[in-house]
């Protein structure tokens, strides 16, 4: 059985005219115990929004979701109670955000921010959350962690504050770690840091990852599978090596063509996906690249949705005939 | 070759201010001795993490900062004294792109009057003339020419960027500094704007700075790359020289940091351990040395640790704990 079963999921928000923009549009996802998956797409596809989703964590009133399930455990948390929501997220899902400034409280001490987790969630006092804390703060790799404890975040690094972040996300021991975006804002070599880190500690527990990015290179690097999300809906999923040596929708193939890399040609034009990413207000109900692919589509699939099917085990792609008569004139 | 851009033992140090009177208690050394030269056509990579000083090097070249020693030369020729009227001829010569094109653009004035600015300020032509620039660069960048009277606002992140280059271009500058061009952008949006760069620097055959801190993307564009730790230059080479044969550890540690998008290739190196030191007090020898606790690093102490050329055209910090 799957850890998380997402089904359909449809989130909106309401725009000042009372109107619902669909921004997430019945999504499917599932996540196996211990692995991790990855969802990439671009800026404002719906990564963060489908991550909130999973908590409740929508903002009020405006956010809504409007249809699907969300099987947690085999229990739908779009219909457990406030309390018991609650519960899960302190104690069986913890959540890392992309900006750690924002995930922390600015006036208080990091050793105070990871002692309210123990003293919360599993009852202890404040000594004992204490001694907690400290071997915590160890393992996410925080130098001399009993002067630190006393420090507050403005005080340390963008990644010694994602390394408190990741501290307090753990600190409860959960079954899944959501974590939206979390080495953006870091370099490279601290992003290396963080990345082993919490692969690392996910070894240990054997606790589930989904990491929501847009970097392709983290995703060939961490993750075992993948779902590529484009305006709102996922267009493909598949195991991670699939994904990268046999990609089957347009909008996956233009991506992974048109990143620069260490090893390519240089100085020459990258193949690029032309045109922009659609408005939310101008999305159509068909298939949502299809205005920028190459491909002269008939006005069926712009209209129509097609079904995600699988093309291998567990590869799955949008069912789109023109799509893969373009794999096949691309293979041929 | 000839050497268009100079920039010769450059140091900007910034006064960090403090205690109650915040009166200057300490010095921030964001760029501490850089000397760099880019030949006419070329383009300079300039790669390092945040806060090494690209950005203050960027500035600098293009007069909003000024040095605290050293000089730049362009063509020879000082590029200004700093004193207000930062040398008036000389400046529309070496233009600036940054990062985030939605806070460099006045949001209330149109495409065509942010692109016709700079041709007023430096009394380009009649109105007439000027129109028909605009509509010119316009074409240059590849955004349709009814972008005249629109406003930033209404267009995506991409098509601010190509509005923000095409600026940087009314003037017809030689150089052009571009600081983290195509971070801000979209994944599928930041291949267009590296082609237009790539068209842009073969037709008008600029010379060009082009600070990133994604190696990848420096590579793709730059003949040759300097690699900047704590306000210095550690390593110098050319493009595909600097990937294949770091010599400097920070440099090989950047490029095995990198992830891959390729499942088969993984960092060639072990995770760095440690973060960049303060600028404001750097240890005193080899400030890499120091963060990775090289047992070499005590030899560094004293050390000037200058650039000396390892092989023709490779330069590197002569350093005994990070050149092994
Ligand atoms: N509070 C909100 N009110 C209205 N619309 C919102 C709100 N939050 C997000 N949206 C819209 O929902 C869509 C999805 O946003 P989301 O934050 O999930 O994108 P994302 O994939 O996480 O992007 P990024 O990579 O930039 O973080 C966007 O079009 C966004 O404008
Ligand atoms: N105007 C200023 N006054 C004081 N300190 C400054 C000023 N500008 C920059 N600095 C400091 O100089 C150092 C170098 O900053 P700079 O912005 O040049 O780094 P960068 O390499 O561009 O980093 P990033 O990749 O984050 O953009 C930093 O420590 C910064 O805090
Ligand atoms: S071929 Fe089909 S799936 Fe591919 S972009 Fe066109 S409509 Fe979409
Ligand atoms: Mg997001
Ligand atoms: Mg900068």
């Amino acid at each position: 059985m799957n850890l998380l079963e997402v089904r359909g999921l449809e989130v909106a928000f309401e725009n000042e005219e009372g109107d619902d923009l669909v921004v997430v549009d019945r999504v499917d996802l599932s996540l196996k115990a211990g692995k991790t998956l990855g969802l990439v797409g671009e800026s404002g596809c719906g990564k963060s929004v489908s991550a909130l989703s999973l908590l409740r964590l929508l903002p009020k009133p405006t956010g809504k979701i409007l249809n699907g399930s969300i099987l947690w455990k085999g229990n739908d948390l779009l219909t457990v109670s406030s309390d018991d929501i609650r519960s899960i997220r302190g104690n069986e899902i913890g959540m890392i955000f992309q900006e750690p400034m924002n995930a922390l409280n600015p006036a208080h001490t990091i050793g105070r921010q990871v002692d309210e987790v123990y003293i919360t969630h599993q009852g202890l006092d404040s000594g004992q959350a204490r001694v907690h804390t400290l071997k915590m703060l160890e393992k996410v790799g925080i130098p001399e962690p009993g002067i630190r404890a006393n420090e507050y975040p403005h005080q340390l690094s963008g990644g010694m504050r994602q390394r408190i972040v990741i501290a307090i996300a753990l600190a409860c021991e959960p079954d899944l770690i959501i974590a939206d975006e979390p080495t953006t804002a870091l370099d490279v070599t601290i992003q290396a840091q963080v990345l082993q880190l919490m692969s690392e500690l996910q070894e240990q527990s054997g606790a589930s990852l989904l990491l929501i990015t847009h970097d392709l290179g983290v995703v060939a690097q961490t993750c075992d599978e993948v779902a590529v999300m484009y305006a709102g809906r996922i267009v493909e999923r598949a195991p991670m090596r699939r994904l990268f040596e046999f990609p089957q929708h347009a909008y996956t193939r233009g991506l992974l063509a048109s990143i620069p890399s260490l090893t390519g040609p240089i100085q020459t034009e990258l193949p690029v996906i032309p045109g922009i990413v659609p408005a939310l207000a101008d999305l159509n109900s068909g298939c949502r690249f299809a205005p920028r692919s190459s491909y002269a589509h008939e006005q069926e699939w712009l209209d129509v949705r097609a079904p995600l099917v699988e093309v291998e085990d567990n590869h799955w792609v949008e069912d789109c005939p023109a799509c893969r008569r373009l794999n096949s004139d691309a293979l041929s | 070759m000839d050497k268009l851009l100079k920039i010769s033992q450059l140091k900007v140090h910034f006064p960090v201010k403090g205690g109650i009177w915040m009166r200057p208690v300490a010095t921030c050394k964001a760029v501490d001795g850089v000397s760099l030269e880019i030949s006419k056509g070329e383009t300079l990579g300039l790669v390092g993490e945040s806060g090494c000083g690209k950005s203050t090097l960027a500035r600098t070249v293009v007069g909003l900062n000024e040095p605290t020693t050293g000089e730049i030369l362009l063509d020879g020729q000082k590029l200004g004294d700093y004193s207000g009227n930062f040398g008036k001829g000389n400046r529309k010569r070496v233009q600036m792109v940054f990062q985030d094109p939605a806070e460099s653009l006045n949001s209330r004035h149109t495409v065509g009057q942010i692109l016709e600015e700079p041709l007023v300020v430096h009394k380009k032509g009649d109105q007439g003339e000027r129109a028909s620039r605009v509509k010119e660069l316009l074409n240059l960048v590849g955004l349709p020419l009814g972008s005249v009277t629109r406003y930033p606002f209404e267009f995506s992140g991409g098509q601010r960027q190509r509005i923000g280059i095409a600026r940087a271009l009314a003037l017809n500058p030689e150089v052009l500094v571009l600081d983290e061009p195509v971070s801000a952008l979209d994944l599928s949006i930041r291949s267009q704007v590296i082609n237009l760069l790539l068209k842009l620097k073969n037709r008008l055959g600029l010379t060009c700075l082009f600070i990133s801190h994604d190696l990848s993307v420096v590579r793709h564009l730059s003949d040759r790359i300097a690699v900047m730790y704590l306000g210095k230059v550690v390593e110098i080479a050319s493009a595909e020289e600097l990937i294949n044969n770091p010599l400097h550890a920070y440099t090989r540690s950047l490029i095995g940091a990198i992830p891959q998008a390729n499942p088969n290739v993984h960092g060639k190196f072990s995770v760095l351990s440690g973060e960049v030191p303060s600028p404001i007090n750097p240890p005193p020898g080899c400030p890499f040395g120091y963060r990775v606790g090289s047992r070499f690093y005590t030899e560094s102490i004293g050390q000037s640790l200058d650039l000396k050329e390892f092989s023709p055209g490779h330069f590197v910090q002569d350093c005994p704990c990070c050149v092994i």
